[in-house]
């Protein structure tokens, strides 16, 4: 017996995927009626309050809750001291981070104490009756100062899990070729130190949680991009089995990385346990300030070319500040240093990379994993170079970028795309070489960022006897309409309409592991997964039609769109599990997995499945007598290799590049060097984009070569639109009145002072 | 004095109500804990970005630095109250079609800022629209979407006109 399952490698095929299907969960949300977490409630619930540390660094002499406790309706007041000893402490690369702060707080904002009231507003009114006697300890909050041979040490403290002598947190090499050699054989030598804001991920849903134990399970349902990380993490703090921890991630109210790994969620689920009751904790929005930020970095690069313009060497030392704790940060950091050269033909690179531990609040993910970063630095770098060595910005890129196929480091995944493609489409878009008007100027650069190496997604697909489909994984819903397109993958695979599938996501107990929801990675490792399950389902038909109809071998069967021909005869999955299982009896599940490869010893654990690519240009007018900038134009084209949802992918798009704007041109929490307090930690005083700051233009493009990892030969997105924002913005300012920008963002007040310096 | 409460009545998406609340509680309390209507969000807290917005007496508010005392007597819909025997309105149709919704929780406010534009206003340009929207933050979308779905929204308002 042959089998054909129609192949849809060609667009015209395609029914679904590529099409503008309507998000499944948008009537719910423009009705007001999907529950957030936050907006849910449970009988008998208690109500977490935080109060958090005034000072940067203090030791804890006493806390007392008496009169707290006194308040009709709390429940009860909880500092480190009353938890179990040693105090649990949690974290996804370090288990660092107290549940409440253990004898000395170590940034300003940092969990003391608990109240766990009836309702919030008690829980609130109570925190004012929690007295606590600190006695301050000198703290740092700068690169410069934490590196300062008698700096106070962040983690000096025997109860410190990782106490540590120094305040780098780890440190990170890459070198290949032999940079020393080709200092001498440059025609040009570039060296410039650039430097990158601290960034808050600014959710509008506030971080909300709900814990409670059922039998000897204990559910955690908070809206988290990596449930199973928020799983694990919770197993290990609280001494716990991973089948006894259920996570659910129903739906995230924006997460942006800000959610991917575990806050408060481990304290609720002390407190659940403990309590025996539901626990719900909810931040306000400016304790959000307190939980995440992206990391600021200073990035020394120096850079050699030879006589032609091409990249000799790059000898690039990066210096991310993270703050006191280690959440993810170590991993941004070690993994961005290694993609420090970019989208570039580097024959020759020394990386070198440190995390530095402050008195700040912790930093973690943030869209583009820290590329943002470095790319600032590396394409404000080449913005310099075209000028020094004599070449259209475009030129020099186009001259530095690899081919397809190429190495672009050395052990890792080939060039996977048409660069050079992209750029000149970019270039186009924005009328690159047409002549600019007086203080105006266009600026280009490109990003680019490697998924989640080595990581797994595995998800059941299950076709119900009445036709219709259930899929569950392990992805969250954020926003970025993942429950839409792993929908899409199912109904196009399986040849069922978009209505007869119901996609469950987030849920550890009901879906499969799955590594994060996180590095654009989903579209493509979940999209895998979810079509190898439709695979296996289509393998079982094939079994059960074998069975049914005793086919002999040269018989053919053809399984498309929704139903199979056998014998001349067209039969659908209803009739064909009905006839098999009896009616309603039965379903077939598929299970699908997909599994990155994984390298021994490759420093990033295993290969890049793709490479996430963007070009983005920009045209700005400078306003002299100000420094304002208006933002006439920006565009970005990202390789994604076949979208799956054009409506979706282009809000993504746009999405990623006002927040980048927003760390372009406003935004940037701001530490007081001698107290090491976070002075602008709400919504009045930290700035994000409104409809009012955008550009008079936005446009995005898509480069779809099939040539993908992914379903349909997608390649992941999501990340890319932020990356190269605020090079393309600074190169365009440059043209437009001849000024280096070397850190962010690009206040007026910044722009009007070299302006008028330069004079 | 903390405890004191009062009467407050008014209409709530067409119904009148008359419940027991405290003089100091906002009018986001009122309407998340005291009748259950989550659809209107909370985010700031401090009338900085729009999650709250519902309409008062006709004008857009900030619901989480309206005080229940100011709303004695008032009508007020929310985002529940838009849809009409299970018909969504042309805003939030248009919503979905432009793909204006990504996480979706700044998105009831949204349109609530955008339904208060089109009563007064049947064809905003898209300046009056941007400044309509301008206390409305959206962390996900880039505004374009949104901008696009109010221009649409408004077209469908006056071809609903025309019908009738
Ligand atoms: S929650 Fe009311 S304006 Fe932000
Ligand atoms: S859709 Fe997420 S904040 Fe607007």
């Amino acid at each position: 017996m042959s089998i054909t399952i129609a192949d849809k490698d060609t667009e015209n095929d395609l029914k679904i995927v590529g099409k503008n299907v309507k998000r499944s969960d948008a009537l719910k949300k423009v009705t007001g009626t999907l529950d957030y977490v936050i907006d849910q409630k449970m009988p008998g619930m208690l109500h977490g309050k935080l109060l958090r540390s005034e000072y940067a660094r203090a030791e804890i002499i006493k806390i007392d809750t008496t009169e707290a406790k006194a308040i009709k309706g709390v429940y009860d007041v909880l500092t480190g001291e009353n938890l179990s000893q040693p105090v649990p402490r949690f974290g996804s690369i370090k288990e660092d981070q107290p549940l409440l702060a253990d004898k000395e707080v170590k940034y300003h904002g940092e969990p003391i104490a608990i109240v766990l009231a009836v309702d919030e507003e008690t829980a609130k009114k109570a925190l004012k009756y929690v007295k606590v006697k600190y006695k301050q300890l000198p703290s740092v909050s700068t690169i410069e100062e934490a590196l300062k041979p008698n700096a106070p040490i962040v983690h000096s403290n025997d109860q410190d899990n990782e106490k540590t002598n120094s305040n780098i947190c780890g440190h990170w090499d890459y070198n290949w070729g032999d940079v020393d050699l080709q200092k001498e054989n440059s025609s040009f030598t570039i060296n410039n130190e650039f430097e990158f804001p601290m960034i808050h991920h600014f959710p509008i849903e506030p971080y909300s949680c709900i814990s409670y134990p059922v039998d000897d399970e204990l559910v955690i349902k908070t809206p988290i991009q990596h449930p199973f990380i928020l799983r694990r993490v919770v197993a290990q703090a609280l001494n716990m089995e991973l089948s006894k921890v259920r996570a659910i991630s129903n739906t995230i109210g924006g997460g942006f990385g800000g959610k991917g790994y575990p806050k408060i969620e481990p304290l609720a689920a002390y407190l659940a346990m403990e309590t025996v009751r539901p626990v719900k904790i909810t931040l306000s929005l400016d304790e959000g300030f307190f939980s995440a930020r992206r990391s600021s970095a200073q990035v020394n690069i120096c850079t050699g070319f030879n006589s032609e313009g091409f990249i000799n060497y790059q000898d690039i030392t990066i210096k991310y500040l993270i703050g006191a704790y280690a959440d993810s940060a170590p991993r941004v950091a070690g993994k961005s240093s290694y993609l420090a050269c970019g989208p570039y033909r580097t024959p020759n690179a020394r990386i070198n990379c440190e995390a530095v531990y402050s008195n700040t609040v912790p930093s973690t993910a943030f869209r583009g994993f820290g590329m943002p970063q470095l790319i600032w630095a590396l394409e404000s770098q080449m913005n310099e170079a075209s000028k020094i060595v004599g070449l259209d910005p475009v030129d020099i890129r186009l001259k530095n970028l690899p081919e397809k196929g190429d190495v672009l480091i050395p052990g890792d995944n080939p060039v996977d795309g048409d660069w050079k493609q992209g750029l000149r489409k970019a270039a186009e878009l924005i009328g690159w070489g047409k002549d600019n008007e007086k203080n105006k100027g266009k600026g280009i650069a490109i990003g680019i960022k490697n998924p989640i190496p080595a990581s797994v997604s595995k998800s059941i697909v299950r076709l119900h006897a009445d036709g219709s489909v259930t899929v569950s994984s392990g992805t969250s819903e954020m926003g970025q309409g993942a429950k839409t397109v792993m929908g899409q993958i199912a109904a196009e695979e399986l040849g069922v309409p978009m209505n007869r599938v119901s996609v469950n996501l987030g849920d550890t107990s009901v879906a499969p592991f799955d590594t994060a929801t996180a590095g654009s990675r989903s579209t493509v490792s979940m999209g895998r997964a979810i079509k190898s399950a439709c695979d296996d389902i289509k393998n079982q038909i094939k079994e059960i039609i074998h069975e049914l109809y005793t086919l002999k071998t040269s018989e053919e069967m053809i399984i498309s769109d929704g139903y199979v021909k056998v014998h001349e005869k067209v039969i659908s999955y209803a009739e064909i599990l009905t006839e098999y299982m009896g009616p309603n009896l039965g379903e077939i599940v598929g299970r699908g997995v997909f599994k990155g490869t994984k390298i021994n010893n490759h420093p990033m654990g295993g290969l890049a499945d793709f490479w996430e690519i963007v070009f983005t240009a920009s045209e700005v007018k400078v306003e002299k007598e100000t420094g304002k900038l208006n933002i006439n134009k920006l565009l970005n084209v990202s390789d994604v290799g076949c979208v799956i949802n054009p409506l979706q992918a282009e809000a993504q798009e746009e999405g990623a590049a006002i927040m980048g704007l927003g760390h372009t041109l406003m935004e940037q929490l701001v530490y007081d060097n001698n107290s090491s307090k976070l002075m602008n930690g709400s919504a009045l005083d930290y700035r994000v984009p409104t409809s009012m700051d955008i550009p008079d233009n936005f446009e995005s493009d898509f480069i779809e070569n099939h040539d993908g990892p992914g379903p349909f030969g997608a390649k992941g997105l999501g990340e890319s639109g932020i990356i190269a924002v605020a090079p393309a913005v600074a190169g365009a300012v440059s043209e437009a009145v001849g000024i280096k920008m070397k850190d962010l963002p690009i206040s007026a007040e910044k722009v009007w002072g070299l302006i008028n310096n330069k004079k | 004095m903390e405890n004191e409460s009062f009467e407050l009545e008014f209409i709530l998406n067409g119904e009148s109500k008359n419940i027991r609340v405290k003089h100091y509680w906002t009018l986001a309390e009122v309407l998340r804990s005291q009748e259950g209507l989550t659809g209107t969000k909370l985010c700031c807290e401090e009338g900085e970005c729009g999650a709250c917005t519902v309409i008062v007496d006709g004008k857009s508010v900030t619901s989480c630095i309206v005080l229940a005392p100011e709303v004695q007597g008032s009508n007020i819909v929310t985002i529940e109250g838009l849809s009409q025997d299970g018909e969504i309105d042309p805003v939030q149709e248009a919503f979905i079609e432009e793909g204006a919704v990504q996480c979706g929780y700044c998105i009831p406010g949204m349109v609530m800022s955008a339904k208060n534009l089109l009563d007064e206003n049947d064809s905003p340009d898209e300046e009056e629209i941007k400044e309509a929207l301008g206390g409305n933050i959206c962390r996900c979308a880039g505004y374009y979407r949104i901008i696009c779905a109010v221009q649409s929204a408004a077209q469908k308002y006056k071809e609903k006109v025309k019908v009738l």
